[in-house]
């Protein structure tokens, strides 16, 4: 630690910090337009001016280091006149434009200059125009106003991984471009807006939509993934206007996938609003009451053992905790989440979960990732491997990969090959990756939904398994094998046991008339022309999406942003959301449809309180109650468990070890893998401009 | 506005010839292989000199810079912002002759204004940064040479005319347009910095070289 005085008060602080993170440490705001945290210092704006006794003129403090004993003065007239001078020549080529600029209110520049700037300028003459560039569907440019700060470089370069921005010619010419027109192809660009102190990058979708200060902001989970992205909903009127992420720097630091802030368009287009029923082949608008009775009729009668439930990839875990007390209380075993028939060790929680944490990809060195490309299925942890692999330097993070992976991956890594098969290379230690995975101190492997969605997905894990304990990659206090979900529910499912109880049907085995009654909650992601063709549909959900097409009867249930909910990460980490805005026209809480559904049949659910209803999910499962944090491991679940794990997940053929086919991957398209994300005009935008360059790289 | 605004009209493709490769391979042998994008700048006049042999307009295509980012394995924007930032990167296609001339203060005192208004006579270019009608000259502006004492200077491609007026300016183009490349240097009866005429001081022949040896 090392002793500073900033403006007379001595502080600790660490030895490599920054003269501007010893005077935040004194509680001392610095103003700074290029200078960014989670970015290398630039020191190119020079707001951050600061006086240190004894140096000549006053130094910028983001990039100069403390030492012993060092005088920082924060608030004298000198720092003052220089801040002022800075201010004025970053304001002499800037518009006047607040009034029409979408970054005005939420605006570092005109904040600072309110703050540091002298209020008058005395530059008489023309500014330089910048032309405007098109950096693709989602984020729009207003170069002029621009201050050459190089955040959006450091971003496009150090977190995104995609090189693309840069700033080309000097001095007065100088300006941000990608020289030669380009969409920027990352998933991540929309944090660019975030980072842009100024409004030269702004959100092209909800361009001249609102003002910052008119937002009523919510918090809430992302749920375009599994990474529990925090986020903030900021709606007006009733009407989700944009989603920012919030900061946690156990989770996502503070950056948000692009699905998950562009979708927000999707909310409000093809929504179910009304209950419908189909009468006589042709669905026919209905009341709540209407739809209940007629749906409690058909269930009349019924055996248990011929309804079954299927839950989709958004839903919160109250309602699948209520769904499954309602099937619980129909007698059906049938309940399964994995609408893609993936394959999960369930005798423990560390079977599905993403054991090592997010976090722990920055102390583990060395991955292998098994049929997975996280820069599509979950962008923001795989800006966390880059920035692991940023920090450990040349060859300090060896990374290989098996499956090709769609598109460039953001980081070296080794293709190991395209199938399973290479596992037994790096078993039987043949490969030379495995002895890289050996040498490290903490191994990490991510098995992906292409391994774990293959009919030999438990001869994988098991060979998975196998090399992490040969490797440490499982030791004491390392748990580096890890499952990377793709579906934000499905972990918080997995958790509360909605899997085929004895004797139960798993989603495939509900298919193809296997079930009389079938209740889809949000599950669209299967193939939907194999329900039985006599098979009774009841679709529960926000969406008009391919299965309500199908259903015999339509509950409109809310989106995420509608409902309070509960999300469990693929980390096992339990968060809950707000609700931002109420869902459309009769639309309800997906939950309190269950209940209401419960009373309707005469066999009430025995919550009529969200409270009520989340003790009931931590009855279920003690980690709904350490909200926040990874749960620790629980013991035995309800519903799971010997019965549920023996149950045939897809096929016989698992028992044959590994299969040679090369692993395919979980999403061809990014952009569009979700109800919301499809009924998104922006993300639509997005799949035909980056569309056409991945089906190339997927030749 | 911006000077830099890629060019429409670019090649398809850009192939290094043998003799720049030759090239490369002394460049490259200067860095350790993990370096290597240090060797941008030498690679992209590389480039240039080959598009000045092969078309006669001495230029860095957006082709050649994607090449030479390939080969360095470097992104592609680092390169454009290195031939961008450099003004002796010509990142627009420029005449067969690249007349460059020193305008800063010891140049413009010792009559720059004269050549630059002989260029432009001689030439029919309108203003710096154009390029004649015929396609054989380009007008250019640039900052201080570091040749002052030589004041003012005129740049022919990678060649200093130094001690230029306006007639040896319009002598000094019109021989370039017939092909023929006059020898650089001073064009007035001094060798290199030396003064005008010959010696002026240390006349005396014991102090002569010659004597002392």
């Amino acid at each position: 630690m090392v002793r500073v005085i900033v403006d007379g008060t001595p502080v600790d602080v660490p030895a490599g910090f920054s003269a501007l993170q010893a005077c935040e440490a004194a509680g001392k705001e610095i103003p700074r337009f290029c200078y960014h945290e989670r970015l290398s210092v630039a020191g190119n704006c020079r707001m951050c001016l600061v006086q240190v006794v004894r140096a000549p003129k006053p130094v910028a403090s983001c990039g100069f280091p403390v030492s012993e004993g060092m005088e920082i003065l924060t608030d004298t007239e000198v720092v003052r006149r220089a801040r002022r001078a800075v201010m004025e020549f970053l304001l002499i080529n800037h518009p006047l434009d607040c009034p029409i600029c979408d970054q005005g209110g939420e605006c570092d520049l005109q904040d600072q200059a309110y703050g540091y700037g002298s209020g008058i300028s005395r530059y008489q003459e023309a500014k330089r125009a910048v032309t405007d560039k098109n950096l693709g569907p989602l984020v729009k440019t207003v170069m002029t106003r621009c201050i050459q700060c190089t955040r959006c470089v450091r971003f496009a370069t150090e977190v995104a991984g995609t090189p693309e921005l840069g700033m080309v010619s000097r001095g007065e010419n100088a300006e941000i471009t990608t020289y030669v027109e380009k969409a920027l192809t990352s998933e991540l660009s929309g944090n660019l807006i975030d980072i842009c102190p100024v409004g030269a990058l702004t959100a092209k979708p909800s361009a001249f939509h609102a003002r910052s200060w008119e937002y009523k902001k919510t918090d809430s989970i992302d749920v375009m993934d599994a990474v529990g992205t925090n986020i903030q909903i900021q709606a007006r009127g009733g009407e989700v206007m944009r989603i920012v992420p919030r900061v946690n720097d156990e989770v996502n630091e503070e950056w948000l996938s692009d699905k998950g802030r562009f979708s927000v368009d999707g909310l409000k287009r093809r929504r179910l609003d009304r209950p419908w029923v189909r009468v006589h082949g042709k669905l026919m608008q209905a009341s709540w009451q209407e739809a209940f009775v007629s749906l409690a009729r058909r269930l009349d009668g019924v055996s248990g053992y011929q309804i079954g439930a299927i839950a989709g990839d958004l839903c919160d875990a109250e309602s699948l905790c209520a769904l499954k007390d309602l099937m619980t209380s129909l007698g059906s075993p049938n309940l399964d989440c994995r609408q893609d028939n993936a394959w999960y060790d369930l005798n423990a929680r560390e079977g599905y979960l993403f054991n090592s944490g997010i976090l722990g990809i920055e102390e583990a060195d060395a991955l292998l990732l098994v049929g997975t490309h996280p820069r599509h299925e979950a962008p923001v942890l795989n800006a966390r491997i880059r920035k692991r692999l940023l920090e450990a330097g040349r060859g300090g993070f060896p990374i290989a990969m098996i499956g090709h992976p769609l598109t460039d991956p953001t980081y070296p890594a080794e293709l190991l090959g395209d199938g399973p098969e290479v596992l037994e290379k790096l078993l039987d230690g043949s490969h030379a990756f495995a002895e890289i995975l050996k040498t490290a101190k903490r191994p990490m492997m991510i098995i992906g939904h292409g391994a774990l969605t293959r009919p030999d997905a438990s001869a994988i894990y098991d060979a998975c398994k196998k090399l992490a304990v040969q490797t440490g990659a499982i030791a004491e206090g390392w748990n580096g094998l890890n499952v990377l979900h793709t579906a934000a529910s499905r972990v918080g499912a997995l958790d509360l046991g909605f899997l085929p109880g004895t004797r139960g049907r798993n989603a495939s085995g509900m298919l193809r008339g296997g079930v009389d009654v079938l209740w889809l909650l949000g599950a669209d992601e299967f193939p939907i022309d194999k329900i039985g063709a006599d098979t009774f549909v009841v679709y529960q959900g926000h969406h008009g999406d391919a299965a309500a097409a199908r259903a015999d009867i339509i509950l409109p249930g809310a989106a995420y942003t509608e409902k309070p909910g509960t999300y469990v990460n693929t980390e096992g980490r339990v968060q809950r959301s707000f609700r931002a805005v109420f869902p459309p026209g009769e639309a309800r809480e997906d939950w309190r449809i269950l209940r209401a559904f419960s009373e309707v049949i005469g066999k009430t659910l025995p919550y009529d309180t969200l409270d009520a209803l989340r003790d009931r999910m931590a009855e279920v499962n003690p980690v709904f109650r350490q909200i926040g944090s990874v749960a620790q491991p629980s013991a035995q679940i309800e519903g799971q468990g010997a019965s549920a794990s023996s149950a045939p997940a897809t096929s016989a053929a698992q028992e044959e070890g590994l299969a040679a086919s090369a692993f395919r991957p979980v999403m061809q398209d990014y952009y569009q893998t979700n109800p919301i994300s499809r009924a998104s005009p922006t993300m639509a935008d997005c799949s035909r401009v980056y569309g056409p360059v991945r089906a190339v790289a997927a030749e | 506005m911006n000077t830099h605004q890629t060019p429409q009209e670019q090649p398809d493709s850009f192939a290094f010839d043998s003799a720049s490769e030759a090239e490369i391979v002394t460049v490259l042998a200067k860095y350790p292989e993990e370096r290597k994008a240090s060797a941008v700048m030498p690679l992209l006049y590389i480039a240039q000199r080959q598009m000045g042999r092969e078309t006669g307009s001495a230029w860095v295509p957006v082709a050649a810079m994607d090449e030479i980012a390939r080969r360095l394995e470097m992104a592609a924007i680092r390169v454009y912002e290195v031939a961008s930032f450099y003004t002796m990167f010509n990142t627009k296609p420029v005449g067969r002759y690249h007349l460059q001339v020193c305008t800063t203060t010891p140049c413009w005192l010792r009559g720059s204004d004269d050549v630059v208004a002989a260029c432009k006579r001689v030439t029919g270019i309108a203003g710096f940064g154009e390029t004649s009608a015929d396609g054989q000259f380009t007008l250019t502006q640039v900052e201080c040479l570091g040749a002052c004492s030589n004041a003012p200077i005129l740049q022919v491609d990678d060649d200093f005319y130094e001690d230029m007026d306006g007639p040896r300016t319009v002598a000094l183009i019109e021989a370039l347009r017939k092909g023929e490349r006059p020898p650089a240097g001073p064009t007035i009866n001094r060798c290199g910095s030396a003064p005008e005429g010959g010696r002026k001081t240390l006349m005396d022949s014991v102090h002569s070289i010659s004597e002392n040896k």
